[in-house]
């Protein structure tokens, strides 16, 4: 095999992988409080909000995420905001991870056994107690495996963001197989680091997953925790 | 879930005065095309306790879980300690009552569930005592205090910090009767509450039931097939079908010797069975 | 920068074109082969064959968990020098896929588990053949039972078509970019495009919605 030459490419590799990681937890986060918003207001009562949500949630989803990454990048700037790649980036990756988020949110909402709020009723709490100390602590345990499933793809969306300047792991691998060639290589190895990433976030995971079990009295065996499945594109619930 | 409608309607004689404790007025309940409850009249005086008796369907669970605003009303009125339920008062004429109401005539009222319905994320205290903090607005400290007193006297004070499914059936049960006085209800309703348990359990909710009825004046609908029980404890006895009261009376009238034919029928069929 | 009724009007056919010819034409048979290598990594692992199985669990995992633009970057780059010159269209539709029979593979492996243990034991007590038992008694209830959620993968890999543009695929996203870059006005291209996406997925989600309503929920 011809040189590798990886040497002077270390740093560079390790920054990219640094761009990689910073943005996915970014991206995360916002996804996170829009899943939220979107997931609790489309539940409600009121017809205005809740069909605003519906709205703003099928949007999302339905139109491509290399899409929104780009008409943010390119079309935004020409009605007035410029935003630097790196927020546009998390804000594609947010709203669109959000707006998936937010059915699992809804749909673990409407798992909780009805006899809960029941009793919550019977013990005259009010709606948001309801919620808050009822409701959202048995839905939660719910929600991280789905939740899991989209943080695995959302760092196997995160090379799309060298397609809006930002030197990600794969920008970087992308300048190596330019100037060095041994793309079987390069890219061999950056399957792999992405495999170890999906597999870091697939094991915590499982840990706040268990966490949020023992609140329950139910305990995770270890095998459980450091078993792996891979992810699996989010499927609609019925509206 | 649908409102019942405006309507003009003189409070019910009698229901002010701390006698009539609960009165249904001509009540109406439908599921779908199912007429659940047609027309139905009854009164419960402060402190009685009456249990209701019937087949499957008869309405009996339907009119409990009305009064603990489960369901919503179709027609007719219920009131609480002289208090519309379902409806609000709008200078003398009745409305549709919206939530806050609910809320506030909900508090007299608890109930416990045929499959408990504790609160699995919360401890035994926790689920005890979350509602008279929340709601009620107790101290932590008072709240715990009471919770164990409560606890005591169902016989599980050594359990104050385990979790809902380290418990038994009948454990979780009386757990949840002390969740339902822990918020000191007027009335209190329960909905075949020893049903879902194996039957060397239910002796011993059935035994904290009787020492709350022999000890407190609480008001009781009862919903139960343990008729023992029901003869030991309650004052009255409803017998239901269709939706409808076909007979009640004193327990030993309607264990006894009861008038009518059906009741007859359900009691032989019932005592059968065991 | 305002909307420009004309100039949409005058890019649209070239964006629903390059839509037509690359976008649904590399979904329609990127899913046709994963919808048919899934169920044949979906027999292989049910059937427990020994020593493929565990690898094509293996496969399975890896693949779904990384990337899908480093996996056509691999494939696009790699394959040349196995001696294999291909049109970015078969890499992009081999990719697609294969990354997608992963998916299936679980979904049907799914629905193979919620077959009723009763439909094993018959065909175990009418001695049929192992091959007959699979296509004519498992097989059809476990496809019918995650029919929703293929349709919903369908749907899933369309969206994930514009990653073909980085081989070279004149996809629609990448048309929408280019003829956007010409004239600098971008949003138009790119509205036209994300709405292209909508418009077709949307119904076809709903679709799938009722499907599933229909089957009484997979």
């Amino acid at each position: 095999m011809a040189s590798l030459n990886i040497g002077p490419w270390a740093d560079d590799l390790l920054n990219g992988l640094w761009v990689t990681v910073y943005i996915t937890l970014l991206s995360a986060a916002l996804a996170v409080v829009v899943a939220f918003t979107l997931g609790m207001v489309v539940r409600l009562r009121h017809i205005v909000p809740r069909t605003i949500a519906r709205v703003v949630i099928e949007f999302l989803r339905g139109t491509s995420l290399l899409v929104q990454l780009f008409w943010l990048f390119y079309a935004l700037p020409l009605i007035g905001y410029r935003l630097d790649p790196i927020q546009v980036g998390v804000l594609a990756f947010g709203l669109n991870f959000g707006a998936y988020g937010a059915e699992v949110v809804r749909g673990a909402i409407n798992s909780v056994p009805r006899a809960q709020w029941e009793g919550a009723i019977a013990l005259n709490l009010s709606p948001f107690h309801r919620m808050r100390r009822v409701i959202l602590p048995q839905a939660l345990p719910l929600m991280i495996p789905p939740f899991g499933n989209l943080l695995i793809q959302l760092i196997k969306s995160t090379p799309l963001v060298f397609l809006i300047t930002l030197t990600d792991l794969t920008a970087v691998a992308d300048q190596y197989r330019a100037s060095e060639g041994n793309e079987a290589f390069i890219f061999g190895l950056l399957l792999v680091v992405y495999f170890v990433l999906a597999y870091i976030s697939t094991i915590g995971m499982h840990l706040l997953e268990a966490a949020a079990k023992a609140r329950l009295g139910e305990r995770e065996k270890p095998a459980e925790i450091l078993a792996f499945h891979g992810p699996a594109p989010e499927e609609r619930e019925a509206a | 879930m649908a409102t019942p409608e405006t309507s003009t309607v003189d409070t019910p004689e009698g229901s002010r005065d701390g006698d009539k404790l609960i009165v249904f007025d001509k009540v109406v309940k439908r599921f779908g095309d199912n007429v659940v409850l047609r027309d139905l009249d009854f009164t419960v005086a402060s402190g009685e306790r009456v249990t209701l008796i019937g087949p499957s369907g008869s309405g009996k669970t339907t009119i409990l879980r009305l009064l603990m605003t489960l369901e919503s009303l179709d027609d007719g009125h219920i009131w609480v300690d002289g208090e519309p339920l379902w409806h609000m008062r709008k200078g003398d004429r009745l409305v549709p009552a919206n939530e806050a109401h609910l809320r506030d005539v909900r508090t007299k009222i608890g109930m416990v569930f045929q499959q408990f319905n504790l609160f699995p994320n919360m401890s035994v205290l926790r689920n005890i005592t979350e509602a008279p903090i929340r709601v009620l607005g107790k101290s932590r400290e008072e709240a715990d205090a009471e919770a164990r007193e409560l606890l005591e006297r169902v016989g599980l004070e050594a359990k104050i910090d385990a979790h809902p499914n380290q418990l038994s059936g009948g454990q979780q049960q009386r757990v949840a009767i002390a969740r339902a006085l822990a918020m000191g209800p007027k009335i209190l309703l329960l909905d075949e509450v020893t049903s879902a348990l194996d039957p060397e359990l239910v002796a011993g909710v059935l035994g904290v039931l009787r020492e709350i009825a022999e000890t407190t004046d609480i008001t009781m609908l009862i919903v139960t097939h343990e008729m023992h029980f029901a003869r030991d404890v309650s004052h009255r006895v409803m017998m239901f079908d269709g939706g409808q009261v076909v007979e009640q009376g004193p327990p030993d009238k309607i264990f006894g010797a009861c008038d009518h034919e059906r009741t007859k029928r359900f009691l032989h069929a019932v005592i059968e069975a065991r | 920068m305002t909307w420009d009724w004309g100039y949409a009007q005058d890019i649209f056919p070239d964006i629903l074109h390059a839509f037509i010819r690359y976008t649904l034409v590399v979904t329609v048979l990127a899913s046709a082969l994963a919808a048919t290598l899934g169920l044949v990594f979906a027999v292989i692992r049910g059937a427990h064959v020994p020593v493929v199985a565990p690898l094509t669990t293996a496969f399975i995992e890896f693949v779904r968990s990384t990337p899908i633009p480093i996996q056509l970057f691999f494939m696009f780059y790699v394959l040349p020098s196995l001696g294999l010159t291909l049109s970015g269209m078969f890499v992009g539709v081999l990719v697609l896929g294969v990354h997608y029979s992963c998916y299936y593979a679980e979904v049907y492996r799914a629905g193979i588990d919620n077959v009723p243990k009763g439909q094993w034991e018959a065909c175990t007590a009418l001695s049929m053949p192992a091959r007959y038992r699979w296509t004519h008694v498992v097989l059809p209830q476990a496809i019918r039972n995650v029919l929703p959620s293929l349709g919903n993968y369908v749907i899933s890999m369309f969206k994930e078509t514009p990653f073909l543009f980085l081989i070279a695929v004149p996809e629609m996203v990448q048309e929408a970019v280019a003829i956007g870059g010409r004239s600098f006005r971008y949003l138009e291209a790119l509205t036209i495009a994300g709405l292209i996406f909508l418009v077709a997925s949307y119904p076809a989600a709903v679709a799938m919605r009722k499907l599933e309503k229909r089957l009484g929920h997979a």
